[in-house]
């Protein structure tokens, strides 16, 4: 694969589809069906990201006992409202923790 | 409260949120180089792509040794929430010209949450400005050391491969609060991209999650 092409691809997708935004009229958005389906596909989407990230590897399915540590513990602050950055610096320090002593 | 003191208050909330998404920048920058693409890649997407998601997403799918079209179309249907949020933002900005094109780049998740929730489009307008700005130093710079560090540190090392889904949790959790419908969705398209990893190239799993439930969607409104 050329990274190049998919980077530059990315850069200038991402950016048409902010800027549409600005340009497409509003009443667009008051449809109904419309609306439901774009707030709903983030959520499918995340929700596919989280499973995949977190027991993925490639084509196969890895259960690594640290990235589920880390994972879980960020889950639960998450859970409990903790601020962005909590939660990523938890998740971290776990996953490493757990990874230096039985990895 | 002064209005100077509200003003300076949503400043010092909006650099916050800046900082908080630093340490979310520095392991994509090292996800990204471990994924494959160089430091000036790394950071070219993080300078002009500019939203986090959709930048995880897609070198989540290259680290896997997925395929372009698969890369691209995760990153795409991620960048595709950042339309809605400039429907939302263009009646309180009204920003024409140069202007736009730049709240344009600068329409992401955090710029948006700040400025939705102030009480005037006056307070709307300073918090997505300094928001933008906020993150957008923040974002660059740990980007750039991510991917320094990264091509140093194995990222597993240091824990980052953890990261990654609890930041992808963190996104999808205001949305499951939102109502029974977005749980359903969320649990179909978990189950869905589970079932699939062993069976299809990276990034196909979390493709057909969203592909189900435009389906779904459409049988129902037919």
């Amino acid at each position: 694969m050329n990274e190049w092409v998919l980077v530059i691809a990315t850069i200038v997708g991402c950016y048409l589809l902010k800027l549409a935004g600005y340009l497409i009229p509003a009443r667009v958005l008051e449809r109904s069906h419309v609306r439901r389906v774009v707030e709903l596909l983030p959520v499918a989407l995340l929700a596919a990201l989280v499973v995949v990230e977190a027991i993925g590897a490639g084509r196969r399915i890895e259960l690594d006992g640290a990235r589920l540590a880390g994972f879980g513990v960020g889950a639960v602050a998450v859970w409990r409202r903790a601020p962005f950055l909590v939660v990523v610096v938890a998740a971290a320090v776990v996953a490493a923790v757990v990874r230096a002593v039985y990895g | 409260m002064s209005n100077a003191a509200t003003r300076s208050g949503v400043v010092r909330d909006s650099l916050g949120v800046g900082i908080a998404v630093g340490a979310y920048g520095f392991a994509f920058g090292a996800s990204s180089v471990a994924a494959g693409l160089t430091v000036a890649q790394s950071s070219l997407l993080s300078l002009l792509a500019f939203t986090g998601g959709t930048q995880f997403a897609v070198v989540g799918v290259v680290a896997g040794g997925g395929g372009m079209a698969a890369a691209l179309a995760s990153g795409l249907l991620l960048g595709a929430r950042n339309t809605l949020y400039a429907m939302r933002l263009s009646p309180l900005l009204r920003v024409r010209g140069v202007r736009r094109l730049l709240a344009a780049l600068g329409t992401i998740d955090e710029s948006t949450a700040m400025a939705v929730a102030q009480p005037s489009p006056p307070l709307a307008r300073v918090a997505f400005w300094w928001t933008f700005g906020g993150v957008f130093v923040f974002w660059n710079l740990t980007t750039l050391l991510g991917a320094l560090v990264g091509s140093l540190v194995d990222p597993a090392t240091i824990g980052l491969d953890a990261v990654v889904p609890a930041a992808f949790l963190a996104l999808l959790a205001p949305r499951l609060r939102a109502g029974v419908t977005e749980v359903r969705v969320a649990v179909a398209g978990a189950v869905i991209a589970a079932a699939l990893i062993p069976f299809t190239p990276p990034g196909v799993p979390v493709l057909t999650a969203c592909a189900a439930l435009l389906l779904a969607g459409r049988v129902r409104a037919s």
